[in-house]
């Protein structure tokens, strides 16, 4: 759900439900690493409640893109994390045979 | 220094100054960059600077683009037994690891008893704390062959496991101790038959069973291989006078660490920052020996310079535990630094026996991943 301004689509909050700190922080710091992006932030309104808000602001591009690239780059970074560790756990399983 | 060339009609740019690094920034912003100081009273430059433009004004580009992590990034493992691991994951950001962290602990699906069936207990725990302690009874089956099983589902072979308890303490006997290796699995699935209330059904009328299995869990080629039991037969779950009796059914089903701890895959899992340990000065002789004692899990050693000079070296830096007794007492800050290095993880894993933990690991990045296309999907 994406709260922003019909006119300027550079800056808006996006409200996730069901979602915590685990994706929303980790979201949070690739969205900080894109050039593109002027303001970002999360917070959690009420802690009973699994919602969070994600608050973007660009610098011209339309927001909803910035949040998809940045969650592009976060599921490339897990794939090569994944990546990277079964190849480590694969040799060191060859070096104990 | 740009003043007094000032004077000549020659511009030139601070930036050729011989003193100021190209391209990198000044060893003191690098240390405030990429190390955590550990002071005496607490830490400083704890957070990590992740807005793309921070050295924006030095020329660097603090954005990490994808081809920077993956040239960066490596895990490094350093003990794999078959309950736990440890590994270190050098070039990602404290967010990341933190998001593995939690879903390892909270969102990986697990195989745990939820509803138990008492059919008779007469032993002095009560029903409700037995069925307590049964829930937290880790099972050894691989929770990915299994769904969930939701409220308006039947419980079926692809969604329970049954297991049954009936131990029985005679009069005369010695008192007995009932241990997890006392639950037995039904592949078959539930032998109890719900009562009906109905006075006037006649006995041709078939009998409602809990659980509606179409087929043999034995029929699945893993669990003949291995078949389902609790991880650890030692579990003490109930202990037994003469005369008393357990007799009830389990069901497990699969379920999340969010919802109830019995479904935490993880013994724990946690993580911690590669200490580094700086001497500032040379520390030699009589200070050396007693910098050596202080530290109580041996991080400094002592080597020989001849002449019978000795001077402390750092050894085991990963070893630290940051008890800070090393820069106790006066003058001691000025000669040893503790340092954490930001962006070198050192993960523990420990398993408590459903799942191998590199493939808790691995499974828990994929969760990760799952979560981040279910955002993009509810973008677009």
């Amino acid at each position: 759900m994406e709260h922003g301004s019909f006119t300027d689509n550079s800056a808006a909050t996006f409200s996730l439900t069901d979602e915590d700190h685990t994706i929303a922080n980790a979201v949070r710091f690739t969205l900080n690493q894109d050039p593109r992006v002027t303001f970002c932030g999360y917070s959690i309104p009420h802690p009973s409640e699994a919602r969070v808000n994600i608050r973007v602001q660009t610098t011209g591009d339309p927001a909803r893109e910035v949040l998809k690239d940045a969650c592009q780059n976060l599921m490339l970074m897990c794939r090569h994390v994944r990546c990277t560790f079964d190849k480590a756990v694969e040799d060191l399983k060859q070096a104990m045979l | 220094m740009a003043e007094g060339a000032g004077e000549e009609k020659k511009k030139f740019s601070i930036w050729d100054l011989p003193d100021v690094p190209m391209g990198q920034l000044p060893p003191h912003l690098e240390l405030q960059r990429s190390r955590v100081s550990c002071n005496k009273d607490a830490p400083i430059h704890t957070e990590s600077i992740q807005y793309s433009g921070a050295y924006a004004s030095m020329g660097i580009d603090n954005s990490s683009r994808l081809d920077r992590f993956s040239n960066n990034f490596r895990v490094e493992v350093v003990r794999l037994n078959e309950d736990d691991i440890e590994f270190d994951m050098i070039g990602i950001d404290a967010a990341i690891a933190n998001s593995f962290r939690r879903i390892l602990i909270a969102e990986l699906p697990t195989m745990a008893i939820e509803k138990v069936l008492i059919a008779n207990n007469t032993s002095i725990i009560q029903d409700e704390v037995l069925a307590h302690r049964l829930g937290l009874v880790p099972i050894r089956v691989d929770p990915r062959l299994f769904d969930y099983l939701s409220e308006n589902d039947q419980p079926n072979e692809k969604n329970t496991i049954v297991f049954k308890l009936h131990v029985q303490c005679k009069r005369g006997s010695p008192r007995i101790t009932v241990k997890s290796d006392a639950l037995k699995w039904l592949p078959n699935g539930s032998e109890l038959v719900k009562e009906t209330r109905n006075a006037t059904s006649d006995s041709s009328s078939k009998p409602e069973i809990y659980t509606y299995f179409g087929c043999s869990q034995e029929t699945v080629p893993e669990f003949v291989k291995n078949p389902i039991i609790p991880k650890y037969p030692d579990i003490i779950i109930a202990k037994l006078g003469p005369g008393q009796e357990i007799e009830l059914e389990a069901h497990a089903v699969k379920g999340i660490g969010k919802t109830h701890a019995k479904w935490s895959p993880v013994a724990t899992a946690w993580y911690r920052m590669l200490p580094e340990v700086v001497l500032l000065e040379d520390i030699e002789d009589d200070l050396a020996e007693e910098l050596k004692s202080k530290c109580p899990v041996n991080v400094f050693d002592i080597e020989d310079l001849g002449k019978g000079r000795r001077r402390a070296t750092v050894a085991r830096p990963r070893a630290c535990t940051l008890c800070r007794e090393c820069i106790r007492g006066d003058d001691w800050e000025k000669r040893v630094a503790l340092r954490r290095v930001k962006d070198h993880f050192i993960f523990t894993i420990e398993s408590t026996g459903a799942l191998p933990p590199e493939v808790l690991f691995t499974e828990a990045v994929k969760i990760l991943e799952d979560k981040c296309e279910r955002v993009i999907t509810e973008l677009s």
